[in-house]
Formats: C-alpha cells, structure tokens, sequence
C-alpha cells in the first residue's frame, strides 16, 4: 500500500495542554480516511499541523507527502505541495463573485492585471466538476450554504490539490446537499483525489470512507479499514472510550391538554417584496410534550419559530397564536417571553450569547427584571441563581465568573438553555439544540429536555438531526417549502417515513423536479 | 530522598514567584491607568520644581478638563453600545453655549430657566441624532458626523459670528464657583500661616476616604465569599493607604486654596450616578449586552434600538451641560467654543480601557482616561511645550494605551 500522506509522532502543547500526544496518521494513495472524534479530540489542530497554520517547529514528530519530509512555514507552503483544507467555516469573501473566490490569491493574471475573462472560463469549469449549476458571476453571499461549500471545493481544485481535507462538511447542509457532496467526494476519488474527511456524522462517514482513524484526548485510539464489520456502534465505542448504551435517553411521556397552537400562520419575506416564506401553518403543542420539526434546510423551519417568538423574523406576519385557548398578541420579543415563550437560537454563538461575558451576566440577560432589587441588580442573587444552574444542568466551568467564550459548546449551550430556564417559560422552541456538541453532552442535552418536558413545559425542537428527531420526540411535524406538509407520531415515524412525505410533497407542488432522483 | 526534597523546594520557589508574578499581572493590568496617571503627575512635580501641584495648579486641572471630564462620562456608554462615537458632542457644546448667551445675555433671561432650557434643547438634538442612528440605523459615525457640521453652523448663525460675554456672575460661578464653607456661615477661621483653611473641603476629604474603604472592604468580603480572587491583603492594605492618602492630600490642596469647586461636585455627582447607572441597574446591562452581542441581545428580549436612543439622548443632554459648564468658565459664547472636544472625549474613553467594538469599558475608566490627557495638557504647558507638540504627544499616547491593552489581552490568550 502507498500512503500520500504520513504523520509521525506529532506532539503538539498549548500552554499548559497538551493537545496531541504523538499522533500517527497514514492516509493511502486514493482513498477517503475519515478522521472522528469527540470535540476536543484533536483533529482541527491536527489538520491545522498538516497544512501550516500551526509552523514546523511549533511541533515535533514529522510530516511526510509523497514519501519526502515536509517542512511547511505557513499554509501557502502547503498548498503548493497540494494540500488543501477546507474549514468548517467557510473562507469566502461574501461580496465577491463565485469566480473572483475561486481563484482569490491564485488570480489568473499576466504582468500583474487579471485576466477575467480567462478566471470566469476556468471558474466555470471547475463549476462543472463540481455539479454546480450557477452563473460564476454571482456574488457568494447569494447563494446557499451548500452551494458555497461547493465552490470551496472548486477553489481548491483551482489549486491543484491532491490531498483534500475537509472539516464538517455538511455541519450546516440539509440531508440533499450533504447526499450531493459525499457523492461529489465519491466522484473526486475516482479523479485520483486523496480526501480526509472530518465528520461528526458518522453514518456518512461509513457512506463514503475506506478507513477511518479516530482520536480522542489528543491521541490515535485506532485505524480501522471499512468493511462489514465497522458500525456506528464500534465507532463511538472508540470515540468515548465506552459503549454508550443508548444514545437517547428513556423517557416515559405524560401529555396534558393543548396549550400552545398557531393558526394560519403567514410569514413574508423582508427582503424580497411579495415572497411567502411560511404558508397557512397550523400547529398544536401540548402539555409536557416534546414536539419536533423536522425539515430540509430552507424548509423555514427557524424562520418559523422566530416569526413566533416576537416577530424577530419576517414581515406582514399573520395568523393567531392561543395560549391555553386564549388569544395572545406577541409583538415583540419582551411579549413573547412575558406570555411564557422561550427560544434557543440555532446559533448560539452568534445570537445566544454574549461570549465577552461571563456565565452569571449571560443567564440573566432574558429575565434581568428577576434579579431586581430596589431599583438595582441584586448580584448576590445573580451570583446565586447562575450556581444553581450551573449546578443543575452541570455545566462545567471554573466558577459562574468565567467568560462564556471560554467554555466548550456544550456547556456554552446548557448557559443558552439556563438563560431561558429562568425565565420560567411554559413553551420553549429549541433550535438545533445539539449541533455541534459531543455525543456525551449530546445525551445530557437530551435529559434537560425530558426532565422540562417532564415539569410540564412544552417543547418544540427543530432539528436537521433525524435520528435526534426520531429519538427525542413525541411527535413530529414535517415541514417543506414553508408548510406543514405531514405529521407523524413517535410510533410510526421512521427516516424514511419522514423523507418520503418531503418527497412527495415536492412532487404534488412541482410534478417532480430535480430533486426527484433523491428518490429512489 | 535526597532527590524529593530537592524536587519539593524547587515546586515551592515556582509556586511563590509564581504567584508573585501572577499578584503583578493581574494588578497592574488593573491599576495601569492609574500607576501612569500617578506616574506623570510626579514627573511633571519634579520637572516644573514643584510648580505642578501647587494647590492652586490642582483646582485648576480640574476647571480645565471639567468639560471632557463630562464628555467623556457619555461618551462611555455610547462606546459601550458597539463602538459607537459621537462626533458632535464639541458642536453641541458651542451651540448651547451660543443659546444660554442669547437667552441670558440678549434676552436677560433668569439663569436657571436659561440653563433649563438649554439641557432641554439638549435633549432634543439627542432625539433627532438618536433617531436616525436607532431608528433608521445609519452609522452613528455618519450622523453625528453630521452633527458636527449642522450645529456649528447653527452656533455661527445664532452668534452671527460673534462672541457674546459677559455673563451675569451668578452664571460664571456655576464653572468657576466653589462650595460656600460652613465654617465660614459658622463664623469661625482658621489661618494657617495666612492661608484661609476650608473645612468643608477637608471634612469632605475624610467623608470619601470612609465611604472608600467601607466600599472596598465591602466587595472584598463579597469577593471571598465567592472563592473569587482577591488581591492579598498586604496588597490590598497598600492600596486602601495610597488611595485614601491621595484623596486626603487632594482636598487638602483644595482646601488651602479656595475650597470645592462647585464642577467638581458636579462631575463627582454624574460619575457616581453613571457608574451606579452602568454597573448596577438593568439599562446598565443592556448597554453592555448590546455592545457585546446585538443580536443575543435583542433575542433576549432587549428593545436595542430603545437603548441605542437613549444613549444618544443621553450624550446630548450631558454634552448641553459640558457646554453650560464651557460657557461660565470661559465667560463668553463663542462661535468656535468646543472645538475638538469629541476627539479628547474619545481618546479618553479609549485610553480608559474601552474596546473600540463595544461591551467593554466603564466610566470611571473614561474619566481617568480624560484626567490621565488633562494632566499631559496642563504638565506640558507649565512646562512651556508648544501646543503643536502637546498635539503629537497626545496623540502618540492614545496609540500607546490602546496598543498595551491590545498586546497584553493577546499575551493573555497565548
């Protein structure tokens, strides 16, 4: 067997960690190698090692490409042996042309003016090679998530690259999109490309990969080739170090009444005049019951929940939300929290924390009235308040003073949901709750939902997860193109069940249109 | 065993120097603003021959920068919310000055209905300005930007490009005033070597340095209360000494010259209020929460674009008084009163530890900032440096507090 690509030995230390402890890697000539492993595991400083953004010398051990020793000073020097990486957050200039971001620092110029013309011919042609079908004059801030992973691609092929790696790709793709990229990978290695796949998602890992390594607390655990005998199950086992029994946990559902609906709901887009983003939804949740969207990305799923929740999304928004059978008006999001509602932004990074805060200052943001005492915040019972769900919901930092950018997603997610915890909502809509969070803070996420579903609160959780969907919920709605397009119970839901009734929906609306050869 | 022991006293001397370096680092850092402020004072002491803190020089720094002082109070909090600047506020100055002249010098107007109205035309230019950059959301750099332009033009046409003066008394001794001494009322005197001693002022002195101390030691026992972590107590000892000796020494000097300015309990009394306002009170926290993360901000229920507009509002009405406050000092309303205030204002906030993205920074902060400038001012005048130095000085010096406080939180990180 000929490996392009052998890491020897790589020791990597961050004051006071030790973040890789002699990891060995060998990809072979050709193949997909997935690399797993929880968060924190050391695989993005591994790949950051392999492509220079962290300098030879910053580490020990050795880098062989192509059998000879490389010694790369910054990530140009190793694009130019071939190795491209691809990062989980993409590295395009969003008011640049799709053809302007293929070949950014690589520009097709004579004397130093750029040749357009020739940029756009290639930057289509790449296009091609891709399967993406869009004009290369398009500005990346136009097109989709999926799309612009797509060109990602491209500009690392304008590079030359015969080592590609790519981290999380399809963290932020609907199930489409992320089936087209692995097939992309597929056709890529039959172009004698070399990949290495970072991914969370390990049923599109067993999909694509021919071996897998996995890493854990910074350490190679193993190298498996793919055959029968590699499952999911195997794979976690390596990546917690344990076999995590169930992935859900148990939960014995006592639903009560109807206690939160939304009727003929209508939502118009704020940006494009005219434009319906969500179409005559009607939804029902019900006392102690876990509710959940499932849906393609652009399905409008977030778009829907926002539009709820105070009219944060949207425009010309109407229909009628009852509590408890009641009218309620929400125009805003102080309405929204007052009448019981609570949302955890897909995002929390960007829209759920303040990250430069720390961990007391952050969970009392929604409900700061709560903390007040004669006119001024009472910071004994912020402090107090923040320790007791620091405690409750076991988030693990130094102490209630730590700054929430510091801490790991989980446990920046279990402040998100402490942050609405106290406001003592009746209805909480959970957004993606777990992307990008480990399998074991995974599970602990999933047992604050049961144990809030248990005290009686309803929850609606949106989630481009299916499994996750299937495991937690009561019920699901599916949700397509901006409608409720069908609704299943826990009992009789299934991924498949759930992709068909996406599918035919897009059939009734379009009589089978591209998409149809998902289906099969 | 031999080798254990060596292993044990070698852990130890890491573990002291450890944390003696940790007590340094994480001090200093705190108090930098403070330790350069006391720094330049003291090489300014020594470069006039002692002319610098002549008792006299001291009311005086504070006359003097009063108005930035002011400024720069606002002007924190619209750092706070994101970074935001207010170009005008040197304009709006100049302009209430031109309206209390007009009022009480052309239209002999009683003082405090003049100064009512003038906080009030304040008010408004704040509602217009913060209009257009919470509502309507063009950068706040661009509106007040425009601002600027509109209300000194506004100044020239009221003044015709004239200088009003002079004021009635009553009005100049808001600026230049001091607090009546109730030793004075009493009837008693007390004369040191000729020198009329102000009791109010020393008696002031000794009030601050007992609610100072009752105040730390009270957020020191909170801190350990918490398993937070607190200077030693040495450390802390130190700090209670100097500070209450500074404060001390500093109503001393007050006092052996004309007692407390009256600006000065103005400021006192506006810097207590903001840092309350910021620090303990919910509007406090969404000024920060906005300026550290919009978006979460507004998801949690905050109405940002309501406090974007206060905050301008704010900064307009604290500019009318920094411009009243001017007015009396100088004597005169004048067409070109004002001029670069924003961008000391600004400076000081900057040099006070503001971030220039918003979230981060306090007031007190600011106000060192704006004292730590006054001090270059006023040391480099006493000195006899030319004013187009004292510009290239200032200049180099906001540069190097904000570069400090870059490369030291980046040294953090590594």
């Amino acid at each position: 067997m000929e490996y392009i690509l052998e890491m020897c030995n790589i020791t990597k230390t961050f004051p006071g960690v030790k973040a890789l402890d002699n990891v060995n890697l060998k990809v072979a000539s050709g193949e997909i190698h997935a690399l797993v492993g929880e968060n924190g595991a050391g695989k993005s400083t591994l790949m950051n090692v392999l492509s220079g953004v962290y300098p030879h010398g910053t580490y020990s051990g050795k880098i062989f490409f192509e059998n000879k020793e490389c010694v790369f000073k910054n990530i140009k020097d190793s694009e130019n042996t071939g190795i491209a990486i691809i990062h989980q957050e993409l590295a395009l200039e969003p008011y640049m042309t799709i053809g302007e971001n293929i070949f950014l620092c690589n520009e097709r110029s004579k004397m130093g003016f750029i040749n357009w013309n020739e940029t756009h011919r290639m930057a289509a042609e790449l296009l091609e090679k891709v399967g993406l079908r869009e004009n290369t004059h398009s500005l990346i801030k136009d097109i989709s998530v999926g799309k612009q992973q797509l060109v990602e691609i491209a500009k690392a092929l304008a590079k030359k690259a015969k080592l590609l790696i790519l981290d999380e790709p399809t963290a932020a793709l609907n199930e489409t999109d992320s089936e087209n990229l692995l097939n992309l990978l597929l056709q890529l290695k039959k172009d004698g490309i070399t990949l290495i796949l970072i991914s969370h998602k390990l049923n599109e890992v067993l999909k694509v990969a021919d071996s897998i390594t996995i890493l854990r607390d910074g350490a190679t655990i193993e190298t498996m080739k793919k055959d029968d005998t590699v499952t999911e199950d195997r794979i976690i086992k390596g990546m917690v170090g344990r076999q995590l029994v169930n992935r859900y946990p148990k939960r014995t559902p006592k639903i009560g009444e109807v206690c939160f609906e939304v009727r003929n709901w209508n939502v118009y887009d704020p940006l494009v005049e005219g434009r319906r983003i969500i179409k005559d939804v009607n939804i029902k949740l019900h006392k102690g019951e876990i509710v959940g969207i499932a849906g393609l990305m652009g399905s409008g799923r977030t778009e829907l929940a926002m539009s709820i929740f105070g009219k944060s999304y949207g425009k010309n928004i109407s229909g009628q939300i009852l509590k408890d059978g009641k009218e309620i008006k929400i125009q805003n999001v102080r309405q929204a929290i007052d009448n019981g509602l609570a949302y955890v932004t897909e995002d929390r990074k960007t829209a759920g924390l303040v990250l430069i805060q720390d961990i007391k200052n952050n969970i009392g943001h929604a409900n700061l009235s709560g903390l007040v005492k004669r006119w001024l915040i009472d910071e004994n019972k912020e402090i107090s308040v923040a320790e007791e769900y620091k405690k409750k919901l076991n988030i693990k930092a130094a102490s209630v003073f730590q700054k929430t950018g510091e801490l790991s997603g989980g446990n920046q997610q279990k402040v998100v949901l402490s942050k609405w915890i106290f406001t003592e909502p009746d209805i909480l809509i959970l957004d993606e709750p777990t992307r990008g969070i480990d399998v074991g803070a995974k599970y602990e996420i999933y047992c604050i939902i049961n144990k809030l579903a248990d005290e009686g609160k309803s929850i609606l959780v949106i989630s481009s997860e299916m499994p996750e969907i299937l495991g937690i919920c009561d019920r699901i709605y599916i949700m397509n193109e901006g409608r409720i397009v069908g609704e299943q119970y826990r009992n009789e839901a299934s991924q498949e069940s759930i992709m068909r009734c996406i599918m035919q929906s897009n059939r009734g609306e379009y009589g089978g249109d591209g998409k149809s050869k998902y289906v099969q | 065993m031999v080798e254990t022991v060596k292993v044990n006293t070698s852990n130890k001397t890491t573990y002291i120097s450890g944390s003696v370096k940790t007590v340094l680092k994480n001090n200093i850092r705190q108090y930098a603003m403070l330790i350069a402020l006391f720094t330049a004072m003291i090489i300014f002491q020594i470069a006039t021959k002692g002319i610098f803190l002549k008792p006299m020089n001291v009311t005086n720094l504070i006359l003097q920068n009063s108005y930035v002082l002011i400024l720069a109070i606002g002007m924190t909090l619209c750092i706070l919310t994101g970074g935001n600047i207010d170009l005008s506020v040197g304009s709006v100055c100049a302009f209430i000055g031109g309206i209390v002249g007009t009022l009480i010098i052309n239209m002999k107007m009683d003082v405090w209905l003049a100064i009512l109205i003038a906080i009030m035309a304040g008010a408004l230019i704040g509602v217009w300005q913060g209009f257009w950059i919470a509502y309507v959301r063009i950068p706040a750099f661009i509106v007040t930007l425009s601002g600027m332009l509109v209300f000194r033009g506004l100044t020239n046409t009221l003044l015709k490009g004239l200088t009003l003066a002079p004021f009635p008394e009553s009005f100049v001794k808001l600026s230049s005033g001091y607090i009546p001494d109730f030793s004075d009322v009493m009837g008693i005197n007390i004369k040191v070597k000729d020198i009329n001693i102000n009791i109010t002022a020393l008696v002031v002195g000794i009030l601050a340095s007992v609610i100072y101390v009752f105040l730390e030691n009270k957020k020191r026992s909170e801190k350990k209360k918490y398993e937070m972590y607190i200077i030693p107590l040495p450390l802390f000892i130190a700090q209670l000494v100097f500070v209450v000796a500074a404060i001390n020494v500093f109503f001393f000097y007050l006092a052996i010259h004309k007692g407390v300015p009256i600006i000065l309990a103005i400021i006192t009394v506006l810097l207590i209020g903001y840092s309350i306002l910021t620090m303990k009170t919910v509007p406090g926290r969404y000024i920060y929460a906005m300026g550290g993360n919009e978006k979460a901000a507004k998801l949690s229920g905050i109405n940002t674009n309501k406090v974007l507009f206060l905050t301008y509002v704010n900064m307009s009405v604290l500019a009318a008084i920094a411009g009243i406050a001017f007015t009396a000092r100088s004597d005169a309303a004048s067409p070109v009163a004002g001029v670069n205030f924003e961008l000391d204002a600004i400076a000081a906030c900057f040099i006070g530890g503001a971030s220039a993205y918003g979230g981060v920074g306090t007031v007190i902060g600011a106000v060192i900032g704006a004292l730590f400038m006054g001090v270059l001012n006023n040391g480099m005048s006493s000195l006899g440096v030319g004013s187009d130095w004292q510009m290239t000085i200032k200049g180099l010096v906001l540069l190097a507090a904000v570069a400090f406080d870059v490369i030291s939180k980046s040294r953090a990180k590594a």
